[in-house]
């Protein structure tokens, strides 16, 4: 619904001048994609948020003093303190691990569904691609009449009337995501099928060693990593969608949307039940969409120079 | 012809871009005057400031990055530089109109022929929609399309580029404009459309009195039209003549060897001449000649100091130092 | 722009809709668990009069049958839970309060976004372009469900000064609209300002500097038809991505829509009304995919389908 439109907006063009100026030559693409990245503030700031909040889900529960599930009645709706730092829920939970187990949740499901929308994704658009002609015609045509699909109703039948399995759930969100990525590797493939720029690279006297790692990789693989960077985001956000509207991840679980929904019961009383992991979604999902952004951008010089 | 009072003097215009990499100095001392009536040639390669030499004193490029570093450009009595945006508005479109190389893309796809024609008669002759659409059908009538009444009523997209480039020379027309400024109007036409084209032009002119700038780097059009000649090669000036001075006695060796390197048809050549070397960077421009690096006559003074110049006839000037020499 | 066209797209359309129908229909038969069995243990004959009135003792294809001809007379068929209503009626019911929701959204949406969009076009790298730029990434990167609260946390609990719930006076659509329109006013005013930086570097602008036009006037008659056009373009999505976020909205506002009325439905098993407003809102999409098109010829008079 939301994410991918970032990254077709324009990033500012001397950003982008100042990141293509400085490709030296010898430099591998994938070093030279990296350093461009390294020069993207922002991107940084989403790599290092994300790194620190995946450690975090891993890793502090573990050292926490409390679980997830962790009662503790006489210190229900307790603001945060130096017990509860971000405070603790109406069953006295605390909402610190909480937050990280429904991360846990939420980043599995958020992986797990891009996983299958790649999967899905590029052996369709591989096929599609590879076969050429009618086939290919008419598997671009169910692709284009499914994008007008509201998918999500599709999802809550599905989840309803099925029972709200987690697998379930990664599945038919992966499900939902995977015509754009079949029409990027479709194209990809169509392309690299052509191979104009790679006859015209052999005719330089490169060698097919520097050809494949220096156009075919990049120009295949840039596309596919950086739509999976920005699937992620959007595929979390639909699983707190629905489970915020209670079709999802199921109690005693947690996830960041039945987190936020929950918090939405309580907020008049407790508004940190409600803001802590709101404010945990929504930075995630920024530091994805920049992450997503700034890969675009590094890898894509051309697309940038513009 | 030089007595009488010029419509449009510039005055060593200096129009610069200041970007990161330096200051580019894009127009760098250029001085002409145009009488009524006449046509005169701006005459370089791309890149010389040939086109940025007209925009700027129009205020067609934005500022920044451009700024005009010095000189007038007097338009009757008043001082285009120094006037402000307003009056700038109100002289564009109406005594000075421009066409563009680009016939293609240089009318707006979204909207109709007749809208965009009738825009500037009801900008800077306040006639109403109604008066103005009559107006602008028989300007489309005298640029020689034939269906006016139905060609107010399309869009760009249906014509093809040489009928784009009529409707854009009647549009700059419609206000009988006393300059009008066309920027290589024929370059991205087919040769036939562009006899037609520069035909149409000198027609107009004859017909309405109007004086043209003609940018172009196609010397066979300067010599099918022009009066007069302005040779330019790095944002300076070159050489400055008449037509007939500058195909029967050019001086400047730029100019002699952009003459050998045009294609004639009277003198039969096995291999064209080309100009060795490339156009200089004009943001590590030395004070000196800008064509020192590809010259073939060059002396050690034109490395590092700029050439005086020196007049051949009242009406024939050359910046080079072998005039100064001899 | 011609009926060939209209009719290439019915029929690209109409299976991909029997194919939802079919899909639907048979998802939710073949899940576990009717419709009446959450209720009270009811006599047999209740039960088989039950089973005969709704054709549940049909054979399932000629279930199906039944619904695709009831269907093609626009007849959606009884409800299995609300006692003597029609699924039309419901819908009848439901669907003004979400449409004007809707309409309400869409319009702020416009309002603000083109209006943002405009600005910030106009004085490039200004404050006037950071700022609506800024909250734009703001509305895109957070979701309904968590713009939603916070909304009614600050301005209906804090504040006080708008209500938080129910559908009856004119404040009550500020807060609802409000949220469910953000995320796409943020979408549109990028689309504005990138499409108007997009125009501006066109040639035809500078003709129509070189006629004399100031700036507001080339803004008005010449970019802004042009650089409307990805909005445009946006309109499609953002009509689904509306549909969907009504869901929420609705549920966070106890707003008695479509949406909230459709989720009650799938948790209730209401077949008929699950599939009668999935159908409506695959129609709506269609239709409204449809106008976006016309209204896309009708702007740029380049385009033409065939």
């Amino acid at each position: 619904m939301s994410s991918t439109l970032v990254t077709t907006m324009d990033s500012s063009p001397e950003q982008a001048q100042l990141l293509t100026s400085t490709d030296d030559a010898g430099i591998s693409p994938w070093k030279d994609a990296f350093h461009r990245l390294l020069r993207n503030k922002i991107a940084v700031c989403g790599i290092v948020f994300l790194i620190v909040e995946v450690t975090a889900c891993i890793v502090f529960p573990w050292f926490s003093r409390y679980s997830f599930e962790t009662q503790n009645l006489e210190a229900a709706l307790s603001p945060p303190s130096a017990q509860y730092w971000l405070g603790s829920d109406a069953l006295g939970r605390d909402l610190l691990v909480r937050i990280l187990y429904g991360g846990r949740i939420s980043l599995m499901v958020g992986v797990l569904a891009t996983f299958v929308t790649v999967l899905v994704g590029v052996v369709y658009g591989a096929v599609s691609g590879f076969l050429g002609g009618r086939t290919d015609n008419v598997m671009m045509r169910v692709v284009d009449a499914l994008y007008a699909l509201p998918f999500v109703f599709l999802v809550i039948i599905l989840m309803v009337f099925f029972g709200r399995n987690i697998f379930l759930l990664f599945i038919a969100l992966g499900l939902t995501q995977w015509l754009t990525m079949a029409r990027i590797v479709r194209g990809q493939v169509i392309s690299l099928k052509q191979k104009e720029f790679i006859e015209a690279a052999h005719s330089m006297g490169i060698s097919n060693t520097a050809i494949v790692f220096r156009h075919l990789i990049p120009n295949s693989l840039g596309p596919v990593i950086v739509y999976l960077t920005l699937t992620i985001p959007e595929v979390i956000l639909q699983e707190a969608f629905l489970s915020f509207l209670g079709l999802g991840v199921q109690a005693p679980m947690a996830s960041w949307g039945t987190l936020i929904a929950s918090g939405v019961g309580s907020m008049e009383v407790a508004p940190w039940l409600l803001i802590f992991p709101a404010l945990v979604l929504s930075l995630t999902l920024f530091s994805l969409n920049f992450l997503g952004d700034g890969l675009r951008d590094a890898l894509d010089p051309k697309g940038a120079k513009d | 012809m030089a007595s009488s009072v010029p419509i449009l003097a510039i005055r060593d215009l200096r129009a610069h871009f200041h970007t990161r990499r330096g200051i580019i100095k894009a127009v760098d001392g250029i001085s002409f005057e145009i009488q009524k009536g006449e046509t005169l040639a701006i005459v370089g390669e791309s890149g010389s400031g040939k086109t940025v030499s007209q925009l700027s004193y129009l205020g067609l490029l934005p500022m920044p990055p451009l700024r005009i570093a010095g000189g007038q450009a007097f338009f009757h009595d008043t001082d285009l530089i120094k006037a402000g945006k307003d009056k700038l508005r109100a002289v564009r479109g109406d005594s000075i109109s421009m066409i563009f190389q680009e016939p293609m893309t240089s009318l707006n796809p979204y909207l109709k022929i007749g809208t965009q024609l009738i825009e500037p008669l009801c900008l800077h002759r306040k006639l109403s929609k109604k008066e103005a659409w009559k107006v602008a059908s028989e300007s489309l009538e005298k640029v020689g399309i034939a269906d006016a009444a139905r060609t107010m009523h399309s869009y760009p997209h249906e014509f093809s580029g040489g009928m784009r480039q009529r409707v854009m020379i009647a549009m700059a027309i419609t206000t009988k404009p006393e300059v009008l400024i066309a920027d290589e109007p024929t370059t991205a036409l087919d040769v036939t459309i562009q006899a037609q084209i520069l035909e149409l032009l000198g027609e107009l002119k004859k017909e309405t009195g109007m004086s043209i700038i003609l940018i172009t780097h196609d010397l066979g059009i300067v010599a099918s039209v022009a009066d007069k000649v302005l040779v330019m090669y790095g944002g300076k000036m070159m050489e400055e003549a008449t037509a007939h001075e500058l195909f029967s006695a050019s001086s400047h060796p730029y100019t002699t060897a952009l003459l050998k390197s045009t294609p004639r048809v009277d003198i039969p050549q096995e291999v064209l001449p080309v100009i060795g070397g490339s156009p200089p960077d004009l943001s590590k421009l030395s004070p000196g000649c800008p064509f020192y690096d590809r010259c073939a006559l060059r002396l050690d003074a034109c490395k590092e100091t700029a050439p005086k110049p020196c007049s051949l006839s009242p009406s024939h000037r050359s910046f080079c130092h072998l005039e100064t020499v001899q | 722009m011609g009926l060939r066209y209209l009719f290439g797209r019915v029929s690209i359309m109409l299976p991909v809709f029997i194919g939802v129908i079919t899909v639907i229909f048979f998802m939710i038969r073949f899940a576990p668990g009717g419709p009446f069995d959450k209720e009270k243990i009811v006599p047999p004959e209740i039960m088989e009069s039950l089973n005969a009135q709704y054709h549940l003792d049909q054979p399932l294809w000629k279930q199906y049958l039944i619904y695709l001809a009831d269907l093609s007379r626009f007849d959606l068929g009884p409800s299995f839970k609300h006692a003597n209503r029609t699924v039309n009626e419901l819908i009848a019911e439901a669907f003004p309060v979400s449409l004007e929701l809707g309409l309400w959204s869409l319009g702020w949406a416009l309002l603000i976004g083109v209006l943002a969009g405009a600005m910030a076009a106009l004085k490039p790298n200004s404050w006037l372009d950071y700022l609506p730029m800024s909250f734009s990434v703001l509305g895109i990167c957070l979701p309904t469900f968590v713009i939603g609260p916070l909304l009614v946390l600050i301005f209906g609990l804090w504040m006080g000064v708008l209500p938080v719930a129910g559908w009856d006076s004119w404040q009550d659509r500020v807060l609802p609209s409000l949220t469910l329109g953000f995320a796409y006013a943020a979408f549109i005013s990028r689309l504005m300002r990138g499409g108007l930086m997009e125009i501006r570097t066109q040639d035809f602008i500078r003709t129509a500097r070189a006629k004399g036009l100031s700036e507001v006037q080339i803004l008005f008659k010449h970019s802004l038809r042009g650089g409307i056009l990805p909005v445009v373009s946006f309109l499609g999505p953002a009509l689904a991505g509306l549909l969907t976020g009504a869901l929420v909205t609705e549920t966070i506002f106890n707003i008695p829509g479509l949406g909230r009325f459709f989720i009650e439905s799938a948790l209730n098993r209401d077949y008929t009304v699950v599939m009668g407003t999935s159908l409506l809102y695959f129609s709506i999409l269609f239709v409204c995919n449809f106008v976006v098109d016309v209204l896309y010829v009708f702007l740029d008079p380049r385009v033409r389908y065939e």
